[in-house]
């Protein structure tokens, strides 16, 4: 387990989730999927939205919340397999629409689907060693499936940011986090290519489940913890039969888990997705309650993290929205609009 | 491409920076320059809360290059609640949604890319209130 020498924790979080949605009864209709659908619905971003604009808003609320200056941030890292340009960094436009310029660290972090919790381990290393107050740390993808591929009824976009900083500060202590990586060609993106490719085989069992319970069970051991321990637990939810399956095989409820499963209704929202059912879980959790999560990234490796609520967070949550409110704001769109907002339409 | 045009006014575009004055406290939008016979620091960077309401509306059917992909889209009249009338499009937001006087919100969205290769440029618009 790693746990830094200084107690870290949450100051603050925020959320992004588009207003747009497809059923994936829609993508079905399209493309004959006969064998049953994977998750009700996905978000879709809208024409104007990216990586970039959806970090902003998450970062903007978790500022808030905590009510810091954006000039007292050390870093705002960016996780994302989406990031808008191949070179020019995500994180320096994100901190520069905060405020936070010039003296700031600012980078880009790639892990398929834990890029964002990267960034958090790392935002743990800089508070915990002393060498800074405060990190923003973020996870946001706009993913993209090929069309017809099982992965375009998941592949969806949210940013998830948290405000990292001493635990004095926080509205949830992080207690300790493992790191469990392989080398496992499950899933991969070559460079300057639209569509990922499946690794078939490995898919399931020797990636996300393995890998998951690896990170899970080390943290578990390490912290003398049982599941029944934790209040809520929060998986990597790819669709929504994965994150119930692993939290299952691990000896989590499903009530733990029902306040931050959220793919069912939003889909896939990679470096995004597991961070936010911990803002979701967050948005209802009491003084005291402890929190599990374990995010999965292809390629492949998870972070897993405990959590302690803290008093702040009462009042602090009350000061941007709630994951609820954009949850809320479902606009369905048709396979049409879709498939022209996300670039599938060849315009010669 | 016009680099240094967008970059010389990304604060203000980014994050609704405009100034304030620092002996009436008059808040104006977008950024000026000195008007003759002022103080060389008589006006301090300010960032507006972003909070305001639709003061009049109309729908863009026929969009100008590198808006294509948006239309048909809605641009709005904004009275901000610091005083200053803001021009910018209105997102998240229906065409028959729109009323006069709705109270809107501030966000950074992705204005259009100077084409396929070029830079994106990102500033503000504003919707219906979360």
């Amino acid at each position: 387990m790693m746990k830094p020498e200084r107690p870290v924790g949450i100051a603050g979080y925020g959320v992004y989730i588009p207003r747009f949605r497809i059923a994936a009864r829609e993508i079905a209709r399209i493309w004959d999927g006969a064998g049953g659908v994977p998750v009700d619905s996905k978000s879709v971003p809208g024409p104007d939205e990216d990586t970039i604009t959806m970090s902003i808003e998450a970062a903007r609320s978790a500022l808030a919340r905590a009510r810091l200056a954006a000039g007292r941030l050390s870093a705002v890292w960016v996780g994302s397999e989406s990031h808008p340009y191949s070179v020019k960094p995500s994180g320096t436009l994100v901190a520069e629409a905060l405020g936070a310029t010039p003296w700031v660290s600012a980078a880009d972090w790639e892990f398929a689907c834990k890029a964002g919790s990267e960034a958090l381990t790392a935002a743990m290393g800089m508070i915990g060693s002393g060498m800074a107050e405060y990190v923003l740390a973020i996870g946001a993808d706009t993913a993209q499936g090929r069309p017809g591929d099982a992965l375009e009824y998941t592949a969806a976009a949210g940013a998830a940011a948290f405000l990292v900083g001493p635990a004095a500060d926080a509205v949830a202590v992080i207690e300790g986090t493992t790191s469990y990586v392989t080398d496992t060609p499950d899933f991969f993106r070559r460079a300057d290519t639209a569509y990922p490719v499946h690794g078939h085989r490995f898919t399931g069992e020797p990636a996300y489940f393995s890998t998951s319970r690896g990170a899970a069970e080390r943290l578990l051991n390490d912290l003398g913890a049982k599941p029944s321990d934790f209040t809520y637990a929060v998986f990597h939810q790819p669709n929504a039969r994965f994150p119930q399956t692993v939290a299952k095989q691990l000896g989590f409820t499903p009530q733990q888990i029902a306040p931050g499963l959220l793919s069912p209704k939003i889909g896939n929202a990679y470096s995004a997705a597991a961070l936010l059912g911990l803002c979701a879980v967050l948005d209802v959790a009491k003084p005291g309650d402890t929190i599990f999560m374990a995010t999965y990234g292809s390629g492949a490796g998870s972070d897993a993290y405990a959590l302690r609520v803290t008093d702040a967070l009462v009042e602090r949550r009350e000061r941007a929205p709630l994951t609820t409110a954009y949850l809320a704001r479902e606009t369905f769109v048709d396979y049409a609009v879709y498939a022209k907002w996300r670039g599938k339409l060849v315009m010669g | 491409m016009d680099l240094a045009k967008h970059w010389r006014i990304r604060h203000a575009r980014y994050r609704l920076e405009g100034q304030r004055h620092r002996t009436t406290g008059e808040v104006r939008f977008p950024p000026a320059p000195l008007r003759p016979g002022e103080a060389h620091d008589s006006w301090e960077p300010y960032v507006l809360s972003g909070r305001g309401r639709v003061y009049s509306f109309s729908i863009v059917r026929q969009p100008p290059e590198g808006y294509d992909e948006q239309a048909p889209y809605l641009i709005a009249l904004v009275r901000l609640e610091e005083g200053p009338l803001v021009t910018a499009q209105l997102t998240d937001c229906d065409l028959d949604q729109v009323t006069i006087d709705m109270p809107v919100e501030m966000v950074t969205r992705k204005l259009r890319a100077l084409g396929p290769t070029g830079l994106i440029v990102y500033g503000y618009k504003f919707r219906p209130v979360v």
